[in-house]
C-alpha cells in the first residue's frame, strides 16, 4: 500500500481549519453588530428573557384609560383628531357578553407574539423581533407597505399618515412607517418598567403584572403557572406574551 | 466704462449679511465654508476631523446596534449630538431642524446634502440644557476607527 495518496488528503486537522475558516467569514457579518467595542453585556435584549404582561381586567374599571394616556405621553403619539387615521398603540376595547349582560374592558396592544404573523409577512425585514421577545419596527428600513397592518390579527399596529415634529427623542416616530407598541423598549433598557405598568400601579387598578416569564422565580411567571391566564386569539397559534385574566 | 457709485454700499451690505448670517462666512481665499456651531461639551466622542468624515457611519452602525440588540452606548447616540448641538432660537429655546442655524443643518444644506433622520428623530432637546453626554474612553474612539476602516470598501 502507499502513502501517498493519503498524503495528498487534507488530514482532519487541516479540514476543521478549513471549516473554521468557513464559518469566520460566515460570521463576519454579526461581528459588524458589536462595531464599537460593545460586547453581550451592554446588549440589553438577552435571548435569556421573555419579557410579558399580565392584565387582570377584574382590576381594570370601566372607563379608566389611564394606560393609554400613559403611553401616549411616553412615545408622544397624541394625534391630529383625526381618529380615522390618527396612531394608536394601545387602546380599551369594550367587550360584553350578550347572554349575561357583562361588560368588561380590555387593554389591547401589540401583544409581542413568540411567533408574530406580521414579522412574517415583512418584505423588507423591518418588522423583527428582538432577542428578548419584543417585535419592533425598524423604521430606518420600513418602507411602509403595512402589510403587518393586515396580517396582525389584534389590530396593534397604525401608520403614520401626517408628518411628525418633536417627537419624544427616546421614541422616534415619522409619516410613511408604521408603528406600534414598543413595550417601552427605551425604559426596558434602562431598567424601568413600561409606562402602561408604571401608571396603572401607581394611580389606576394595579392591573397590570410585568415581568421575565424565563424566569421561574419571578411574580409573572408564578402567577401564569397559577391562573393559567386567556391569550386572545390563542388558536391561531401565534403565542401571544400578553395573557389575561378574567377576560 | 464708469461703474455706478451706488454698487459699493449694496456690496458691502451683501458681504454683511452674508457673514452675518454665519451660514457660509468666507474662508481666507474667498471660499464660503460652513461654520457650524460648536458644541456646549467639553469635548467630542472623537477629534473634529474624524466626525467630520466619519459622523454618518458612526450613526448608521450603531442605530443597528442600538434599534436590534438593545446596545445604547450613551455617546453614540444621536439625542447626545442633538443635544450637546443644540443652537437656542429667539425665543430661547432650542431651534428644530427648520431653522437654518440647526447644527446639522448648518453644514448639510451648504454641502446640499439632504438628510431625513429628523423626519423621525427629534432634532431638539426635550429639556434644554440637559445633555446625556458622557466622553468615552479614547480605546472606544480606537475602536471605532479600526471597524470603520474595516469595512471601508
Ligand atoms: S409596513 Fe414596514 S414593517 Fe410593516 S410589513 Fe411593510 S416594511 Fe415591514
Amino acid at each position: 500500500m502507499s502513502t501517498e495518496p493519503q498524503q495528498a488528503l487534507p488530514d482532519r486537522r487541516t479540514m476543521l481549519r478549513g471549516l473554521g475558516g468557513a464559518f469566520a467569514t460566515l460570521l463576519a457579518p454579526g461581528v459588524t453588530l458589536y462595531a464599537f467595542g460593545a460586547n453581550d453585556a451592554q446588549a440589553q435584549a438577552s435571548p435569556k428573557v421573555r419579557w410579558a404582561l399580565l392584565i387582570d381586567l377584574g382590576k381594570c374599571p370601566a372607563g379608566c384609560d389611564l394606560c393609554v394616556t400613559a403611553c401616549r405621553e411616553e412615545n408622544g403619539w397624541q394625534g391630529n383628531g383625526r381618529a380615522e387615521t390618527d396612531a394608536q398603540w394601545i387602546r380599551k376595547v369594550r367587550l360584553r357578553d350578550a347572554r349575561t349582560g357583562q361588560d368588561r374592558e380590555v387593554p389591547v396592544m401589540c401583544q409581542h407574539c413568540d411567533k408574530p404573523a406580521c414579522v412574517d409577512v415583512c418584505p423588507t425585514g423591518a418588522s423583527f423581533k428582538r432577542p428578548d421577545g419584543i417585535v419592533l419596527v425598524d423604521k430606518h428600513i420600513c418602507i411602509g407597505c403595512r402589510f403587518c397592518m393586515m396580517a396582525c390579527p389584534y389590530k396593534a399596529r397604525s401608520f403614520v399618515h401626517e408628518p411628525v415634529t418633536d417627537q419624544k427623542p427616546w421614541a422616534p416616530r415619522g409619516k410613511g412607517t408604521v408603528e406600534g407598541c414598543t413595550l417601552c423598549v427605551h425604559r426596558l433598557d434602562a431598567g424601568r418598567p413600561p409606562a402602561c405598568v408604571e401608571t396603572c400601579a401607581a394611580k389606576g387598578g394595579g392591573a397590570m403584572l410585568f415581568g421575565d416569564l424565563n424566569d421561574p422565580g419571578s411574580e409573572i411567571a408564578k402567577a401564569v403557572a397559577r391562573h393559567a391566564p386567556a391569550q386572545i386569539r390563542s388558536d391561531l397559534g401565534l403565542e401571544p406574551a400578553v395573557r389575561y385574566r378574567n377576560l | 466704462m464708469r461703474r455706478p457709485r451706488t454698487m459699493a454700499p449694496i456690496v458691502a451690505s451683501m458681504v454683511i449679511v452674508a457673514a452675518v448670517s454665519g451660514m457660509s462666512a468666507f474662508a481666507g481665499d474667498g471660499t464660503p465654508v460652513p461654520h457650524p456651531p460648536r458644541g456646549k461639551g467639553e469635548r467630542c466622542v472623537a477629534d473634529t476631523g474624524f466626525m467630520r468624515k466619519n459622523h454618518m457611519k458612526m450613526l448608521l452602525h450603531h442605530r443597528t446596534e442600538a434599534v436590534h440588540l438593545g446596545v445604547r452606548t450613551p455617546q453614540y447616540d444621536l439625542n447626545g449630538c442633538v443635544s450637546c448641538h443644540a443652537v437656542e432660537g429667539s425665543d430661547g429655546k432650542p431651534v428644530s431642524f427648520a431653522s437654518d442655524r440647526h447644527f446639522c443643518k448648518s453644514c448639510h444644506s451648504y454641502a446640499a446634502v439632504s438628510i431625513d433622520c429628523f423626519e423621525c428623530h427629534a432634532s431638539r432637546p426635550e429639556v434644554q440644557g440637559k445633555t446625556a453626554f458622557v466622553a468615552p474612553a479614547d480605546r472606544e474612539v480606537a475602536a471605532i476607527d479600526r471597524y470603520l476602516r474595516d469595512i471601508r470598501p
